[in-house]
């Protein structure tokens, strides 16, 4: 068989039934060959390769299977290079192919040539450049085990042009051996035993739970392990649906805007049982002080992260899901618990019950909670990245797993658009929403172009305060209020953006608009875009100064909790 | 914590692209190297690499857990200098100012057990194994008359006794 049908066969044995790509010069024969696969295979034509590289990694996240993006050499590699970040810094599984010279030719600045192993090399788990055609299919079977096992990163895959059109003999390995790459899963039952010594010690104990909860399924393990221990749960962006926010034990983000109930528990807990989180200094915030009145148990598949940041009492290597059973297992013993910090927790959290004024201007909160009335269960929202995405994480109650999907170590603008596309070709029975800012959808608004020819129905909600608003905040708080470069001035007008891709929307400026507006873009057969015309200048609060100690965090809706905390 | 000398045995798929993959991540996560020396081994397809870096233990644990993580390595592990035989090749290309001076660096040599390479009427080569320690004190020995280039090959190191840097275990 062809190369081009290697490639695309062994995706097909691999589970893949949609890419999101771009053509280009060295990838016209691989295009080629999907018009022999069609109806088995689909490709959906993004504006921008960069879109390609978020789509598949929102699939990816979405869904647990790699997601795959494909480009041409030079340019269109090199666009995929942030969604490459994106994935890479939040451990999803992405295959990225990308077109190469023909092998004869490397190394010789041939026509839209670029180094794409070299400039890949720091953000992907691996790469492979494939000379041969005799190569791909074992290239590519192991392009997925590298991309899913473990802890799972994107896998860039560079594709000369001549082994696309040369024929090979060689079939598709029923499975690929790669010896230098065994990650361990299983926790140590003498580390697990340990930490059931620690936890049943434990009078204050706290989960922070990460993205590596999601990515390991173990949401429903986590939950258990909360319930059975009262302990309350707080996460990480990337962590966000690994319990049930609506759970009383629930206390949302913590962090830089974490939510003070939340950042009030890790700092008066005795016990810090940290699941696959890596302790970014958006958690931490000032390292040295963090954690230190308390234990910490860090379960991580990522033995690399255990101790990078934080010192670690206890630490277990093992994937999430593994360790919480085992964990669960050796906790069998019903231990009589003293529930006075639960009940503190408890009468915390009515405090923080915070509310917003009904002004004339629209709170981005506000746009928040209309937007839960609609939300069903399943539906999954994709966010871009800035103020309006950390409104998200405070405010919209996510209640499964692999349905909030953001941009969380790269903080990648742009996200949202190119996310929900992909997240809605995974799950196109569901609603897709793209809580979006003015800023970051402009990043990559020539999507919208994508979701008409592909008939990809997404939601996107602009929240539009006409400034680049995370920044203007920290203008606001740490630069006496002097803006420079964050004005996005008059804005184009949304809803004629959309009707010149043959798309519709609307632009909302009023609180009572706001729930005509969702029902229309419900109704609407197509993507329809609500533009909202908030306050300007609004702050996500509360806000731990970067690099400051918990306590410094200011602002937000509990008066003074720390009192509570003082009192025994 | 402590700065000192570690050195790290590598073992590594012999792939194109390996040496700038794990040279590449000491680079960007900040570890200083001192030497790397690479070469093959008893087994077909697989390269071991030599590093000595400079670092606290926190350090070194950091360096071990992400070269690790590398999926071309195949296994890493420390060499203590009481553990492990550490030798370094050098060439030192000195000037020769005088009939006196040359019969100076014939002593010196001698008594470092430096092989004179190259003789001529203004410079000699003067080669010299050993640990790296050794080389500098040569090197400062003999820096009085003149030298004119080093090359040195970084240090390579096994672990003494039966325990071997492999695969298996």
């Amino acid at each position: 068989m062809k190369g081009t049908e290697a490639i695309i066969e062994t995706m097909l044995k691999s589970g893949t039934d949609t890419t999101f790509g771009y053509p280009g010069g060295s990838v016209i024969p691989l295009f080629d060959e999907y018009l022999e696969y069609e109806g088995k295979i689909r490709n959906i034509l993004v504006r921008h390769e960069q879109a390609a590289a978020h789509a598949a990694d929102a699939y990816a996240r979405v869904t647990g299977k790699p997601g795959v993006c494909i480009a041409t050499s030079g340019p269109g590699s090199t666009n995929l290079v942030t969604g490459i970040m994106t994935a890479y810094m939040d451990s999803s599984p992405l295959i990225a192919f990308g077109g190469q010279v023909a092998v004869d030719l490397l190394g010789n600045d041939a026509f839209q040539e670029a180094d794409m192993l070299g400039i890949t090399m720091p953000i992907t788990k691996h790469s492979f450049q494939i000379r041969n055609a005799d190569e791909i299919s074992e290239t590519i079977l192991k392009a997925y085990k590298i991309a899913t096992g473990g802890r799972p990163g994107p896998v860039y895959i560079d594709l000369p042009k001549d082994p696309q059109i040369q024929e090979t003999h060689k079939s598709i390995p029923k499975d690929v051996h790669i010896e230098s790459y065994q990650p361990k899963t299983h926790p140590h039952t003498h580390q697990i035993n340990k930490a059931a010594q620690m936890i049943m010690n434990a009078q204050r104990p706290i989960i922070v739970a990460g993205g590596g909860v999601v990515l390991a399924n173990s949401a429903e393990e986590l939950t258990s392990l909360a319930h059975f221990l009262k302990a309350p749960v707080t996460t990480t962006l990337m962590g966000k649906g690994s319990i049930d926010e609506s759970d009383p034990l629930s206390l949302g983000m913590l962090g830089m805007h974490g939510r003070k109930i939340a950042n009030y528990a890790v700092l008066n807990c005795d016990l810090m049982i940290a699941i696959g989180c890596r302790f970014s200094d958006r958690i931490t915030g000032n390292l040295e002080s963090f954690a230190d009145n308390c234990k910490v148990i860090h379960i991580d598949i990522d033995p690399a992260e255990i101790g990078k940041n934080v010192s670690v009492d206890l630490p277990i290597v093992g994937d999430a899901k593994l360790s919480l059973l085992a964990l669960l297992k050796a906790l069998t013993e019903n231990i009589a618990k003293d529930t006075s910090w639960y009940e503190r927790i408890r009468e915390l959290q009515k405090e923080c019950n915070c509310d917003y004024n009904e002004k004339a201007k629209i709170n981005p909160r506000k746009v928040l909670d209309e937007v839960l009335k609609v939300k069903k269960e399943n539906d999954i929202i994709a966010t871009g990245v800035g103020q309006h995405q950390m409104f998200s994480a405070h405010f919209l109650k996510i209640n499964k797993p692999r349905t909030f999907i953001s941009s969380g170590g790269a903080g990648t603008m742009g996200f949202g658009l190119p996310a929900s596309i992909g997240a809605k070709t995974a799950r196109p029975n569901v609603n897709v929403f793209d809580i979006d800012g003015d800023g970051s959808f402009q990043m990559n608004s020539q999507e919208l172009a994508t979701c008409a020819e592909e008939n990809i129905k997404v939601n996107p909600i602009i929240i539009s305060n006409h400034y680049l608003g995370m920044v203007r905040q920290w203008l606001e708080i740490y630069f006496g209020k002097r803006y420079s470069q964050v004005s996005l001035g008059k804005n184009p007008d949304f809803v004629k953006l959309a009707q010149a891709y043959g798309l519709d929307g609307t632009s909302v400026t009023k609180p009572d608009e706001l729930k005509d507006a969702l029902q229309n873009q419900q109704k609407s057969k197509d993507t329809y875009i609500i533009n909202v015309e908030v306050e300007q200048e609004s702050n996500i609060l509360p806000m731990l100064p970067p690099g400051g100690h918990i306590k410094e965090a200011f602002g937000g809706c509990m008066v003074a909790p720390g009192c509570f905390f003082n009192k025994r | 914590m402590k700065t000192q000398r570690h050195i790290l045995g590598i073992l590594v798929e012999d792939q194109p692209g390996v040496m700038a993959r794990v040279s590449g991540l000491f680079a960007r996560r900040g570890f200083n190297i001192n030497t790397i020396t690479v070469g093959s081994t008893r087994d077909a397809g697989i390269s071991k690499m030599i590093f000595s870096i400079n670092g606290d233990d926190k350090l070194l644990e950091q360096v071990v857990k992400q070269v690790n993580k590398l999926v071309s390595v195949i296994k890493i592990s420390e060499l203590k200098p009481s553990d492990s035989i550490i030798k370094e090749i050098a060439l030192i290309k000195i000037s020769i100012p005088s009939e006196n001076a040359k019969f100076d660096i014939i002593k010196c040599s001698e008594i470092y057990k430096a092989k004179i390479s190259d003789l001529t009427h203004k410079s000699a080569i003067l080669q010299l194994h050993g640990e790296p320690e050794k080389i500098d004190a040569f090197i400062h020995l003999v820096k009085r008359y003149g030298i004119k280039e080093v090359s040195r090959t970084g240090v390579t190191a096994m672990s003494r006794g039966i325990c071997v840097l492999n695969n298996k275990n």
